[in-house]
């Protein structure tokens, strides 16, 4: 569990790392973008100007307004849509391993913990899920329920369940066997207290690695969707979706409309990978030695 | 051995049924099928002639069986925008999917391995620098995002590259006309290029980061350090001692990979508009043509878990400690 040593040499450990700073760093802009991006666009994201159509970035429209990253087919200014795509791609990408992570940490403890028919139904689950590439399985359930926030959500989270699952599984497979879970065992302590209160909170750091990891993944595979088509629906901007929308211009070479969205997904995505790597290095002692 | 056949078989066998039945779920999910099939604004009575011909009045596990029954007599059932079987669509497209997933497998194979073992024999320089930051680039971009900016550059700015189209091999091939095929083979691998490069981009990193520690690891183990203390040269120490035990975990990853690749394909022929599966399916889904999504996926999801059974069962051929657990 994360003590005030533990915290303090985390720290240490991330100002003395550039790149994971640098991460911190990106993150933290994405999250306030995320949370005030109404309030730092400069116009509407959803309004059109047929006046303003295909403006080059930094150009000015016939009304004096600037688009420094340019605007799209319709005349909607282009960093206006980027800062509310922010919100909706941290969204999905947070809930649904908020999701995934729910019943996959509650699946694990109740497969490794009971072990039996319990764990062989879930892990023959899980091998089956894992048996076919996921976006194929969100294309399916996404054609059939539509697009949409919470489906999205539900859909990429279900998607995820799997891997916390694994994990956990096998964390609870070794605890449940430790002299701490005996004890609280034999102090009366319900089924209950010991998944959640003995066994959880010793699992919480592989955990974390693989949660930034899986944000990112989850944040690719959204825009992924969304550039099908079957992210949110198209009035909402997306990063995704404003990919998907630059395809229509692309022989026209409007570089701004992909190039934009694009890097705000990879940088986004980039610092969560190096989160993860950081994390991993930080909270495994074993891959610290090694490195 | 064989009852390790046996049950890896019996194994893809119950996959193979999930996943029918997970496509099954997901087409009663959304509540009545038979909406995705008419007209909005269809009347009362041509939804209950729908439902009833399409068989959705029957009970669920009738409709399942015969599903599943259609399936294994190959009926998929027609494409509501082509009115064709659906399956003939896939299987039509199925060639140029595979065309374009084999050589993105190749690069992501055969570029990993070098630029993973240089990373790690030059570990700490400004050569393993750059390697590991592009291989953490190479998984942080979309791979259709990375195949928008090889256009803008490769293809509309510099005109190096063709930023669409498919030149045939695997067809002709299959039908025995080897010298067309032949012909065909430069231009199908110039058009490959970039969509290649897109989708392979992603593992491409992946398994270069995994052979670099891999290879990191092994380098440290006490038979490198024999081989160099008998004064073996270093090439044969890199290639013959440390490689070979470097590259399990790639080789361990093939069969996923392949699956992986597949998926990759799905949203990168769009961009390209590449005439395969993948374009096939963003067409189906943009019509809701739900038996022509469902035919892609499924037939797509058995191809993965085909391909993981064979490397299984290569896998079991090749190491011994497979055929003891076996044989069990």
């Amino acid at each position: 569990m994360a003590g005030p040593r533990h915290r303090s040499r985390a720290w240490r450990s991330l100002v003395a790392a550039k790149w994971p700073l640098l991460a911190v760093g990106i993150l933290a802009v994405v999250t306030v973008v995320a949370a005030f991006g109404p309030w730092l666009a400069p116009v509407d994201p959803g309004r059109q100007s047929i006046a303003s159509r295909l403006a080059a970035p930094l150009t000015a429209d016939p009304r004096g307004m600037t688009h420094w990253l340019g605007s799209d087919v319709l005349g909607r200014d282009v960093l206006s849509r980027l800062l509310y795509g922010a919100r909706i791609s941290l969204l999905v990408g947070l809930a649904a391993i908020t999701v995934g992570g729910a019943i996959g940490i509650l699946a694990g403890l109740v497969a490794g913990y009971f072990g039996g028919w319990v764990d062989d139904v879930m892990m023959r689950l899980a091998d089956m899920q894992l048996a076919f590439p996921f976006i194929l399985l969100a294309i399916m359930f996404l054609v059939v329920l539509g697009p949409g926030v919470g489906n999205l959500i539900l859909v990429l989270g279900i998607g995820q369940w799997v891997t916390y699952a694994r994990i956990v599984r096998a964390e609870t497979l070794s605890l449940r066997e430790k002299e701490f879970v005996e004890a609280a065992r034999a102090l009366g302590d319900s089924t209950t207290a010991i998944l959640f209160r003995t066994i959880l909170p010793n699992i919480v750091a592989p955990l974390t690695v693989m949660a930034s990891f899986n944000v990112a993944s989850v944040i690719l595979t959204e825009a992924a969707l969304s550039f099908l088509g079957l992210g949110v629906p198209a009035s909402v901007p997306t990063w995704g979706s404003m990919l998907a929308e630059s395809r229509d211009t692309l022989l026209a070479n409007k570089w701004w409309l992909a190039v934009f969205p694009g890097l705000a997904i990879m940088l986004t995505v980039l610092s969560f990978n190096i989160m993860g790597d950081w994390l991993r290095d930080l909270l495994d002692p074993r891959l610290r030695e090694r490195q | 051995m064989w009852t390790y056949l046996a049950r890896r078989l019996l194994q893809s066998l119950v996959v193979v049924i999930g996943v029918t039945l997970i496509s099954f779920v997901a087409l009663q999910i959304g509540g009545d099928p038979t909406y995705l099939f008419v007209s909005e604004r269809a009347t009362a009575q041509e939804i209950e002639v729908v439902r009833h011909a399409l068989g959705f009045d029957r009970p669920l596990h009738v409709q399942y069986l015969s599903f599943v029954g259609g399936l294994a007599h190959g009926d998929f059932g027609q494409s509501l925008s082509y009115r064709q079987p659906a399956l003939g669509l896939v299987l039509g497209a199925f060639p140029a999917t595979i065309e374009l997933a084999v050589f993105a497998f190749v690069i992501a194979i055969a570029l990993a391995i070098p630029l993973g073992v240089v990373a790690a024999l030059k570990r700490g320089t400004a050569v393993d620098g750059a390697i590991t930051i592009l291989g953490l680039l190479g998984q942080s971009m979309p791979n259709f995002w990375l195949g928008i900016m090889l256009i803008l550059f490769f293809g509309l700015s510099l005109r190096w590259f063709p930023i669409s189209g498919h030149v045939p091999f695997l067809t002709p091939l299959l039908s025995g006309d080897l010298v067309t095929a032949l012909t065909n083979l430069p231009r199908t691998l110039y058009h490959l290029a970039m969509p290649g490069l897109a989708v392979a981009t992603y593992s491409l990193a992946r398994n270069t980061r995994l052979v670099r520690s891999s290879m990191l690891e092994v380098l440290g183990q006490d038979y490198v350090r024999t081989a160099r203390a008998k004064g073996l040269a270093e090439r044969t120490v890199v290639v013959h001692h440390a490689l070979r035990n470097a590259w399990m975990p790639v080789v361990t990853m093939i069969g996923l990979e392949f699956g992986f690749l597949l998926g990759g394909v799905v949203v990168t022929e769009t961009v390209f508009s590449y005439p395969g599966i993948g374009r096939l399916l963003f067409n189906a889904i943009n019509q809701r043509d739900i038996p022509l999504v469902q035919c892609g996926v499924i037939l797509l999801a058995a191809n993965f878990i085909l391909l993981n059974t064979l490397v299984d069962l290569v896998y079991a051929r090749l190491d011994p400690r497979v055929q003891l657990a076996g044989g069990r």
